[in-house]
């Protein structure tokens, strides 16, 4: 029971630190908890959709549609985040002082919206469909205990979610002065860490060449599977025995996003503060 | 017809001439070879039969690697090129006997 509780655990966790991370993010857009829930929600679906399907998905493209899928959907996610963070950083400050014309913060919201629906469902995509089959693969066993294993998949899922609603609340009690900073910051190492899982997945698949195998290896130090590797690999995509590549996709999403955000600040832009 | 065994005897070098091809099985939550030893340098191509009707993640932090392959299906995984030593793997919706070494020579 306990090891099916860990092994649900670790996937739960990914995705509700990034859950955690973006519905703090995003704790001003109108209507907001309806798009996390529809994100969930479509998540779910698209779970179960994907788990039924994944031997089907495996054998398009000579064998490695599982590799290609998850690198197209990490790039999406990686892109709707960037999106975010640009558009954070051009009006979070606004949206901070209250300072907001509110029919634009409502047209803003809206392109916000898909952002959140999108990353929600997406990461409860990738994680719930590996936890679906590894949970169906219980179920239609006839082992004894059985249920007692369903039983540590809650517990698993339960304690996964209660983790990112902590990190969540905990992102909610800081001080307004740097919630934008932490929560841009948090974002845009979430994207690094997601653009590099997804250079993962095209080296798995051998499409682009790996540079080096391993650059390094701290498996011995803070294993990926421990704790404080599962949260770090979740928060800033630690990776305990990576790849060059992986570093490349990482260093160059950062830079990009983070050049986006400043070049968005330079913009003399004139309804920024005299809206006010 | 004996000609046909022939060539049945030299067709596992075509595969080698290509890719240095491997195949795998899991059956009863277990890898079968469970021990695969390769050579250094070298990219590999390993095929993986699951013969099982549950579905199983190949996994090993040492090749970073991660596939699931389902039950009753098969998968394709790409490993090196890897420097000599030993490579643990295993598969972690079983990982009390899905357990294996790739060992590199």
């Amino acid at each position: 029971m306990f090891g099916t509780a860990v092994i649900v655990f670790r996937e739960v966790l990914e995705a509700a630190i990034i859950i955690g991370i973006v519905a703090a993010a995003t704790r001003d857009v109108p209507g907001r908890s309806r798009w996390i829930g529809a994100g969930l929600l479509l998540g779910l679906l698209g779970s179960a959709l994907v788990a039924s399907f994944t031997s089907q998905i495996s054998e398009l493209a000579n064998g490695v549609g599982q590799e290609l899928f998850n690198a197209l959907i990490l790039g999406v996610a990686v892109l709707m985040l960037a999106w975010h963070n640009i558009w954070m950083a051009s009006h979070g400050k606004e949206l901070a002082a209250n300072a907001r014309n509110v029919g634009k913060a409502i047209h803003d919201g809206a392109s916000e919206s898909s952002v959140l629906l999108a990353v929600i469902g997406i990461a409860v995509l990738r994680e719930g469909s590996e936890t679906v089959l590894f949970l169906y693969g219980i179920a239609t066993s006839d082992q004894v205990g059985a249920s007692t294993l369903m039983l540590g998949g809650l517990i698993g899922i339960v304690t996964g979610i209660a983790v990112g609603y902590a990190l969540y609340k905990g992102l909610l009690r800081v001080p307004m002065r740097w919630f934008f900073s932490a929560t841009s910051l948090l974002v845009l190492l979430l994207a690094a860490g997601m653009a590099s899982q997804a250079a993962h997945y095209l080296i798995q698949a051998d499409l682009i060449p790996a540079l080096a195998t391993p650059l390094w290896n701290t498996s011995a130090v803070l294993p990926e599977k421990s704790i404080p590797g599962m949260l770090l690999h979740s928060l800033i995509g630690y990776d305990a025995s990576p790849a060059g590549m992986q570093l490349v996709f990482y260093v160059v999403t950062l830079v990009i996003i983070a050049t986006g955000m400043k070049w968005i600040n330079y913009q003399p832009s004139g309804n920024k503060l005299e809206t006010v | 017809m004996r000609h046909f065994f022939t060539l049945i005897l030299f067709l596992p070098l075509l595969a080698l001439a290509a890719e240095e091809e491997y195949t795998m099985q899991i059956k009863n939550h277990r890898f079968e070879p469970a021990e695969l030893t390769v050579p250094a340098d070298k990219k590999i191509k390993l095929l993986i039969e699951n013969l099982d009707a549950t579905s199983e993640e190949f996994e090993s932090h040492e090749l970073n690697r991660e596939k699931v392959i389902t039950g009753n299906g098969k998968a394709t995984i790409y490993i090196g090129p890897l420097s000599l030593g030993k490579y643990p793997y295993f598969g972690e919706f079983n990982d009390a006997t899905a357990k294996g070494l790739i060992i590199v020579k």
